[in-house]
């Protein structure tokens, strides 16, 4: 118990959080219901996405700028392949666009290991050549998507023998999230490559001297990277019906949610459930500031100031636990 | 001890060795066979290539040329996977335990059987390990036995331990040496690297000692060998240089009061209890082996870091420093032995001499260009700099670097000089113009202490020297009596003039290196 607190700490302090922030929006919002749970879950999907991609890499002692553009690129992409056309191929467009986000996360890391560039510089250029290459795909937002795959977000998962109002709060886009998350996560976790994942990111050093291959780990690490920047940019279209060439602001935000998720940003430390639920952390304070009418600008400065003072207060009780 | 088997096919053989970064030939032509059953210890002075031979034979650089046998089969350990596979594992001086991930999870990572590996730490003297516990929340010491544990665990044809012992309380060094020994007895080998004679005569069967980057002789460890050992690492130079007649120089003017006193000195758990005065006028040496206590014993009289015991007393008054800005306003200036840690690179060398004078913040204001430019331009004429690229430190050569280092001192009139290592990888010729610089220094009234690894350098430069081993200052030479062999003797611990005592017959709590650090780490 004692080891589950302490690794774990840091991830439940969140969810008390979130349950806070529930509250506070149902205070504010009496009327806040299963509705506003679903369009909260919709909207939260692609940053998840981002941010999974986000912390595969800082968990790995990296960092990849090339997050957003990614998502752009593989979602003009989708539209582009999907608009006017069948509701059958969007079945081969699904894994060929996350066969895409792999491969393009995997010439990141292969660019990092092999010129020895800085992974911040290799992913930034990264940035820009997606995003030209997403202009290139679909020059203003357009294009389309298969109705199947905008159902599988929108509405609510009939649990058997459950009453349709607990239904209510199971949207669809929650459920896909977990099934992709733990489809790739659980088993990563549990495999020799995910524990060389975090060893690369504590220490390379060691990690070499483990037996580690440390440059194969990097890339495939950056490839994981790009496979959740392409489930993002899915979602994105799954949620919109279309493709826009110019990301929105997923990078930042995917940065903020892993410091806040309480991955360390040196690498080695943290898992993937922090930070998703730090994504709905961030999420529900904008919602919660918007229905407060507070000026957006304002806004972004409340967020700033919650991240920091996060961070501050989880450095401070975890120097605390050391004493 | 068992004799050793001498008709036995080895285990490893590598041989005909080599590695060459740059122009720099750390390794010329190593050798190395090692036998089933049998701890072969691994000597050599400081840059004669131990190291180098280790990270090629654990596969964590690759040699430019030499071949390497295991069981008689030719292998290429490209990678320390691959060294593994061929049943070749090292244990560090420094954990290779991953420090964000559980024992558990470590162990996982290399494929590292579990219940030997408990049935190991158990053996090894620790009852109470979690297997859950993250490798950063175990002190130090527990560690190099876990990393000790998880190597036998996995039953390695040859076991490279490097400087085993060196951080390990009593007991424990105790129980890994016993291990250690059975090792042997089981028909595997164990390639053991130490400082310590005590360890490897207690321990060991044959030595291989290197010199200069090569194999200069393999022995087999008998009483009395350790002769014969100090003789074959300093080679030919064993030959007593002429000592300069400096006698003149330090005894006319012999001051009340020392620049500096050392009392007790005191650093973690690297260094104990030293003591020892530096006098206006000399150029006091000191003599360690590697991660003997010097770097620490540098670093707090150069106020980066803080003792824990003892004092340090400036003309005769107790100094605190907190900051290195106060051992640079109470005169004494370090000059550490990677110039990279003292230099901005990318600036020019004016600016590199000028900053400790010209760019203290209470020095509001603008820097008066004309006296900065006139200190600058004396001190590069008073040390020969070679100017031609001066826009850029980094592009000169390491000499000239250095010069720098030393240059902003001069310029800065610092009454002290701690030099670490100066002359570390630059050419000979520069050499002899920092000997010459640091005796003119010294016989301009300054200070300097100066640490070297090049033990021939001492006679040229020192008036004294001060020998650490293990944390402890072991012995103070005068330079008459400071020739290599005995320097290096008491480098390793040795006792001075003693030859016959030491040894297996010895009386290991006798030596001062067995006297345990008290704690391995908070």
């Amino acid at each position: 118990m004692s080891h589950f607190l302490r690794r774990q700490g840091w991830v439940t302090g969140l969810f008390a959080l979130l349950i806070v922030l529930f509250i506070v929006t149902k205070l504010i919002q009496p009327g806040y219901g299963s509705g506003d749970f679903g369009s909260l879950a919709r909207a939260v999907l692609p940053y998840a996405f981002a941010v999974a991609a986000q912390t595969v890499v800082v968990i790995a002692g990296g960092i990849d700028l090339s997050v957003a553009a990614m998502m752009a690129l593989t979602s003009v992409t989708a539209a582009s392949m999907m608009a006017g056309a069948s509701e059958e191929y969007a079945l081969f467009v699904v894994p060929f666009v996350l066969a895409m986000g792999f491969a393009l996360g995997a010439l990141n890391g292969l660019l990092i290991v092999v010129t020895r560039v800085p992974d911040i510089v290799v992913t930034l250029a990264m940035l820009f050549v997606l995003q030209g290459a997403a202009l290139l795909v679909l020059g203003a937002p357009g294009g389309g998507a298969a109705e199947w795959l905008k159902a599988m977000i929108s509405g609510t998962v009939p649990i058997p023998g459950l009453p349709d109002a607990v239904d209510a709060w199971a949207p669809k886009a929650l459920l896909v999230l977990i099934v992709c998350l733990c489809v790739i996560w659980i088993p990563l976790r549990r495999s020799r490559l995910g524990l060389s994942i975090y060893a690369i990111g504590s220490s390379e050093l060691a990690a070499f001297r483990s037996g580690v291959p440390v440059k194969r780990t990097r890339i495939l690490a950056y490839a994981l990277s790009g496979l959740f920047a392409a489930f993002g940019g899915l979602a994105l279209t799954m949620s919109t019906g279309i493709g826009a060439p110019i990301p929105g602001p997923y990078l930042l935000a995917s940065v903020a949610a892993v410091v806040l998720g309480g991955v360390a940003l040196g690498g080695g430390k943290g898992g993937l459930l922090g930070p998703i639920v730090a994504v709905f952390v961030l999420r529900l304070v904008r919602t919660d500031l918007t229905l407060l009418a507070i000026d957006p600008n304002v806004t972004a400065i409340i967020e700033g100031l919650i991240m920091v003072a996060v961070v501050m207060f989880g450095a401070f009780i975890t120097m605390r636990g050391r004493q | 001890m068992t004799t050793s088997p001498q008709q036995q096919s080895p285990l490893l053989d590598a041989s005909g060795v080599a590695k060459n970064y740059g122009a720099v030939a750390a390794l010329r032509n190593a050798s190395l066979s090692v036998l089933p059953g049998e701890v072969h210890a691994l000597m050599g002075a400081n840059g004669a290539g131990k190291s180098t031979l280790v990270k090629i034979l654990t596969g964590a650089i690759s040699a430019n040329a030499g071949r390497i046998l295991i069981r008689g089969e030719a292998r290429d350990i490209r990678s320390p996977a691959a060294a593994r596979r061929a049943g070749l594992l090292p244990v560090y001086q420094e954990p290779s335990l991953i420090p964000d991930l559980d024992v558990l999870s470590n162990l996982r990572l290399t494929g590292t059987p579990v219940e030997p590996f408990r049935a190991w730490v158990r053996e090894l003297g620790i009852s109470d390990l979690d297997l859950r516990d993250t490798a950063r929340d175990i002190p130090l010491a527990i560690l190099r036995v876990l990393d000790l544990a998880r190597a036998l665990a996995v039953e390695p044809d040859v076991l490279l331990l490097d400087e085993m012992t060196a951080a390990l309380p009593a007991n424990l060094a105790e129980k890994v040496l016993e291990v250690v020994r059975r090792q042997g007895d089981a028909g595997r080998a164990v390639i053991f690297i130490s400082h310590r004679f005590v360890e490897i005569s207690a321990l060991c069967d044959r030595a291989t000692v290197l010199r200069d980057g090569a194999t200069v002789g393999v022995v087999d460890i008998v009483p009395g060998v350790e002769e014969k050992i100090v003789e074959l690492m300093l080679g030919t130079r064993i030959e007593k240089t002429k000592v300069a007649a400096r006698a003149g120089q330090g005894a006319a003017s012999a001051p009340a009061l020392p620049r500096i006193a050392v009392r007790n000195l005191r650093v973690g758990t690297k260094l104990n209890d030293v003591s020892f005065d530096l006098r206006d006028g000399e150029v006091a040496g000191v003599v360690a082996l590697e991660g003997q206590g010097q770097d620490e014993l540098f670093a707090a009289l150069a106020g980066s870091i803080r003792p824990s015991g003892g004092a340090i007393e400036v003309d005769g008054k107790p100094a605190k420093f907190a900051h290195p800005i106060d051992a640079i306003r109470a005169g004494i200036a370090y000059v550490p032995g990677d110039r990279s840690e003292a230099l901005a690179m990318q600036r020019s060398v004016r600016e590199n001499i000028a900053l400790p004078f010209s760019a203290a913040l209470r020095n509001w204001g603008p820097i008066a260009m004309g006296r900065e430019r006139a200190t600058v331009a004396s001190a590069i004429q008073r040390l020969q700099i070679d100017t031609r690229a001066q826009g850029e430190v980094q592009r000169l050569s390491g000499g000239n670097q250095q010069k720098v280092t030393i240059a902003r001192w001069i310029a800065a009139d610092a009454r002290t000089i701690l030099c670490f290592d100066p002359t570390r990888g630059i050419d000979v010729g520069t050499k002899q113009e920092i000997y010459k610089l640091l005796r003119e220094l010294a016989g301009n009234g300054k200070s300097v202490l100066f640490y070297t690894s090049e033990l021939e350098e001492v006679q040229r430069v020192c008036d004294r020297v001060i020998v650490i081993f293990g944390g402890r200052l072991v012995d103070i030479f005068s330079v008459e009596e400071a020739d290599e062999p005995a320097l290096m003797r008491a480098a390793y611990g040795l006792p001075r003039g003693a030859k016959a005592d030491v040894g297996i017959l010895a009386d290991p709590s006798a030596n001062p290196s067995d006297a345990p650090a008290p704690e391995a780490r908070p």
